[in-house]
């Protein structure tokens, strides 16, 4: 593939996959309201399209056509980038997700995924979201307001902390495949046991693995039960209390593709990535791939919905001690007891 | 495919580098100082993707840009920023300071100007490759021993901030 | 017959670093019994890094016999150099951790600071000198160093209610994480020059680099030897690198103090000495005029400033820095001589003694000073220490013999250390060096007589009897008695010395001896 071919499809990748995690965010969001209202014996929203299905475009066009206020008293230039570091942070890290085998169109054989297959994918990953941090830390400083940099400091607290029992959880799974590989580690997970059950990692011992990724992943993107960073009845809304209009909606969007990145991630660890029964004609073949794999990250994103619409938020201390002493030892747990089976089965 | 404008790329991050080296001592708000320093640490990394050495980048990333870094703008956060840019620096020692500089930029420049001769027992390994197993073979092959004393280090400076720092033991 | 656990960590490798081993094991099990012992048990923690020390001098011991079976020095694939040298200074790290340990039970007591993780760091810091005397792979050595370094600030800090030791714990650890950085880019330059990180390797690598370019070498060269030397300088307290010592001396708890002034001082040495005289001999044409200039100054301005001083702690630090200056001669001497001359082994060997009989004077000075801590008395002002005839006469003697054995006065034990000096620099043709060595020991003997007259001569501010414990009678009584006999009969040390340095007699020991 000639360098220019290259820039070319990248760059039909990336606007295709900005495309598709953009609709993903803003359906989520209309999940998340519809679901959470069924809980709570609500329609949720309703009016706009059938079953409210437009309603995102309407949230949209109320974002961009709001005023946007600026508050005085702010430091401006990191008032205006914080959200935009927070957006770029959270869709970057979909570059190296990759969501099925590579396809060969028009002789050109293309990987489904924007990166080319780096062996530290992962790291990437990883990476970039701890980057994401700077975004919800510094607009808690420049918004110069104390609910703003209450939320601010809890949020940087509360990540660096559960990063590092993220980090370990996801050990155990290196250690089975072998690689920062994504596409190895989901080729590691083909095949089934007993002709039934998949081979995935989640049914091949890292089951408290997978635990520890969820919880730790719920606290990494400022969900329920470890929203305390934006906690409404204690710091009005956290870090974006003093934004509006589009910035907050920057906000917005980060936090829900930092959940689909999450929930790709954990696909791609733990649930077997794209495998699945392929059948059908050629074409069925090529799309089922890519259909499981959008299925499995529904089902993450559902589980998330489930729980805040099931569980009380966290106490401040209750979030640190659970971080340090229970996660934090359990998942260096996990790393000794996974690297011994793996040598002793050698 | 080979690599395309590595020079380009060299000079850019080197020189961003540099930048934010010098914004870091020159600024008076710490919060400001603490973001120069990212951008340092971040072109850092770059410059070790470009060493081929994508996992010390990766690690760089998320230890210093995405860990340490954060845990600085924590406690930076949290200080008064006002009243440390109103005092002032006791001890200038500019003359010493610049003779320093001067001497140290003479050998930096002939170090440049003589360039790779100066280095003839550099191994130039410069292959796309295994860098994380190549590492994790000498992490836990070759400096086994002190990879170890490496955690003892870490351990001690836990105790010793629990100690420093902790009202009541 | 037991097999090698792995390639990288055989039986040889871990029956030489047993010791370090050892003393981990007893530091972890004192953080971890800390936690059960009540307030007024907590000298048992003492006792339990006493037993650790021994166990792990028994390790050394066991090591040095079975030296003979090596085949090659050189352990844990070639980062590590296990010779008589490295035995020699383990044992000396442990001898000095073992006096610092008994001196400081009371003074913790009376401080309100007694914790286990006291003794815990002063373990730690033991393995990181270890690793210092005996690393020969860079990466090793700077651990070790960062490990000691550690430690040690936070062990000068260790009084937290107390501000001139937080002070002191602060500026030590800016200015030591400072050098740490500048020494590690000078080794890092040396990586660049050899491609390999053994300072075999690099000592083999910079030979080449020599006979290249003619016995001129070039400016990277330079710079990696300037900023690696001012690291090494740092630790050991050498002017123009030494404020640091004064005011980390002072804040220090005493006990520490002393520890600081001889093992951390001894373990800089020893790191000072593997990677001047292994690993960058080659480079000697040019660092020989740099520590001329440098031993020159640390003599001249530590004299001059330790006259001025009131404080005790401050006066024995800027005694400490001259000591510096006067070893430095020693490393002087040996290294203008080609390898085997016998200026090269009588330098080693001076400082080896040195360092051997400067750890007992001076941890006994210190231990003096220590025991003045009482209820209400700091007891490190010159104030403090006046009459301590009436109120402590044992111990006024022995700080007799401290002090004039730091002066180097004949029959006592610092007169050796500075004898093998002055003759390698006779024999090395630094006459000059020699006459200013010796006339700078002659001038310190006036800071020295001063806290001796303020013992004998001036009254006592506070006539009751000085309380001292059972662990400071211990060590002080250990210290003086090597202090003297050493002076008075130093054959069997001089004998392991020449031991450690694998010869058998010496030209300067014949005469000694006849």
């Amino acid at each position: 593939m000639s360098i220019t071919t290259f820039i070319i499809v990248s760059l039909i990748k990336t606007a295709l996959a900005l495309f598709v995690l953009l609709t993903a965010v803003a359906y989520s969001v209309w999940l998340e309201r519809k679901v959470v209202g069924r809980m709570q014996n609500r329609w949720g929203p309703t009016r706009v399209g059938p079953f409210g299905l437009l309603q995102p475009a309407a949230d949209g066009v109320k974002f961009l056509l709001k005023e946007d206020l600026t508050p005085p008293h702010v430091y401006k230039p990191l008032y205006i980038a914080a959200p935009i570091i927070a957006v770029v942070f959270a869709l970057t890290s979909i570059a190296v997700i990759p969501i099925g085998n590579p396809v060969t169109i028009f002789g050109l054989t293309i990987p489904l995924q924007i990166a080319p297959d780096l062996n530290i994918a992962l790291l990437i990953i990883l990476g970039v979201t701890s980057l994401g941090v700077y975004g919800v830390a510094l607009s808690g400083w420049s918004s110069n307001s104390k609910y703003s940099l209450l939320g601010g400091l809890r949020a940087s607290a509360q990540m660096i902390s559960y990063e590092i029992a993220l980090g370990l959880s996801l050990v155990g799974v290196l250690i089975m495949s072998g690689s920062f590989s994504l596409n190895d580690i989901v080729a590691a997970q083909t095949g089934v046991f007993w002709g039934f059950i998949p081979k995935w990692n989640i049914f091949h011992g890292q089951f408290v693995a997978f635990f520890i990724y969820l919880m730790a992943a719920y606290a990494e993107t400022n969900r329920i039960p470890f929203d305390l960073p934006e906690a409404e009845t204690e710091l009005v809304a956290g870090y974006h209390t003093e934004y509006s209009a589009m910035k907050f909606a920057m906000f917005f969007m980060a936090e829900y593709a930092n959940m689909v990145t999450v929930g790709c991630l954990a696909t791609l660890l733990f649930l077997g990535g794209w495998s699945g029964p392929v059948f059908g004609p050629p074409l069925l073949q090529a799309l089922l791939p890519v259909f499981w794999f959008v299925a499995k990250v529904f089902v993450f994103m559902f589980i998330y919905i489930w729980v805040r619409g099931t569980l009380p938020r966290f106490r401040y201390d209750q979030l640190m001690a659970f971080g340090w002493k229970f996660l934090l030892p359990l998942s260096i747990a996990n790393v000794v007891v996974t690297a011994l089976i793996v040598v002793l089965q050698q | 495919m080979q690599p395309v404008a590595t020079t380009f790329f060299f000079y850019l991050l080197a020189g961003l580098a540099v930048l934010g080296g010098v914004l870091v001592i020159t600024r008076r708000n710490a919060v400001h100082s603490a973001l120069a320093l990212i951008l340092t640490l971040l072109s850092l990394a770059g410059l070790y993707l470009m060493l081929y050495a994508p996992f010390v980048a990766g690690v760089q990333i998320i230890l210093y840009a995405g860990g340490i870094m954060v845990l600085f703008l924590f406690v930076i956060m949290l200080v008064s920023i006002e009243k440390s840019q109103k005092e002032e620096q006791f001890n200038k020692l500019w003359l010493v300071g610049l003779l320093a500089a001067i001497a140290l930029g003479g050998l930096f420049i002939g170090v440049y100007v003589k360039g790779k001769a100066l280095f003839p027992e550099a191994k130039v390994v410069l292959e796309e490759g295994n860098n994380t197993q190549g590492i994790a073979d000498y992490l836990y092959g070759h400096y086994l021993f002190t990879f170890e004393i490496a955690s003892l280090l870490l351990l001690v400076a836990i105790i010793g901030a629990v100690v420093m720092a902790k009202k009541r033991i | 017959m037991i097999s090698n656990f792995s390639q990288f960590f055989t039986l040889a490798d871990y029956a030489m670093v047993l010791p370090i081993i050892l003393l981990t094991l007893f530091a972890l099990g004192i953080l971890l019994i800390d936690l059960m012992v009540p307030a007024e048990w907590k000298w048992s923690n003492a006792v339990t890094a006493l037993i650790g020390i021994a166990f792990a001098a028994g390790a050394v011991c066991k090591a040095q016999q079975n030296l003979r079976l090596m085949e090659s020095p050189f352990v844990l694939s070639g980062s590590m150099i296990f010779d008589r040298i490295t035995i020699y200074f383990f044992y000396l790290f442990l001898a000095g951790a073992a006096v610092a340990i008994l001196t400081s039970v009371h003074y913790l007591e009376v401080e309100h600071e007694h914790r286990g993780e006291y003794y815990s760091l002063m373990l730690f810091s033991v393995v990181g000198m270890m690793c210092m005397a005996a690393g020969y792979d860079i990466v090793l050595i700077f651990i070790g160093l960062e490990l000691m370094a550690i430690s040690t600030y936070v062990l000068v800090g260790f009084l937290r209610r107390d501000r001139r030791s937080n002070e002191a714990a602060l500026k030590y650890l800016l200015l030591g994480a400072f050098s740490s950085g500048i020494f590690a880019y000078g080794l890092s330059l040396f990586y660049g020059l050899s491609g390999t990180t053994n300072l075999g390797g690099i000592g083999q690598a910079l030979a080449r680099h020599m006979e290249a370019n003619q016995g001129h070498p070039s400016p990277v060269a330079v710079l990696a030897l300037l900023t690696t030397a001012t690291g090494l300088l740092f630790k050991i307290a050498a002017v123009p690198f030494h404020q640091w010592a004064p005011d980390a001396y002072e804040g220090a708890p005493t006990s520490i103090t002393g520890f600081m002034s001889v093992a951390v001082k001894a373990a800089g040495w020893a790191m000072l000495l593997r990677v001047l005289v292994w690993g960058l001999y080659p480079l000697r044409s040019v660092y020989v005029p740099l520590l001329i200039f440098v031993s020159i100054a640390t003599m001249t301005a530590a004299n001059f400033a330790a006259l001025t001083q009131s404080n005790l702690k401050r006066l024995l630090a800027y005694s400490s820095i001259a000591h510096v200056g006067y070893m430095l001669l020693g490393l002087i001497a040996l290294a203008s001589v080609q390898y085997p001359a016998p200026a090269f082994f009588d330098g080693l060997k001076g400082i080896l003694i040195y360092l051997l009989v400067y750890t007992f004077m001076n941890l006994g000075a210190f231990a003096v000073i220590t025991s003045l801590r009482n209820k209400d008395v700091i007891g490190d002002e010159l104030d403090d220490i006046a009459g301590l005839f009436q109120r402590a006469p044992v111990a006024a003697v022995m700080m007799l013999a401290f002090l004039l054995s730091l002066a180097g006065i004949p029959p006592l034990a610092g007169f050796y250390g500075k004898y093998f000096i002055f003759l390698s620099l006779i024999e090395s043709q630094h006459y000059i060096l020699a006459a200013l060595g010796v006339a700078y020991s002659v001038f310190g003997l006036y800071y020295y007589l001063k806290i001796a007259n303020a013992m004998f001569m001036r009254p006592a501010l506070d006539q009751e009897r000085l309380p001292i414990s059972f662990g400071m009678k211990t060590a002080l009584g250990i210290s003086a008695l090597l202090t003297v006999f050493i002076g008075v009969y130093p054959e069997p040390f001089i004998r392991a010395v020449n031991w450690s340095l694998g010869i058998v007699h010496s030209g300067a020991v014949a005469e000694l001896m006849r």
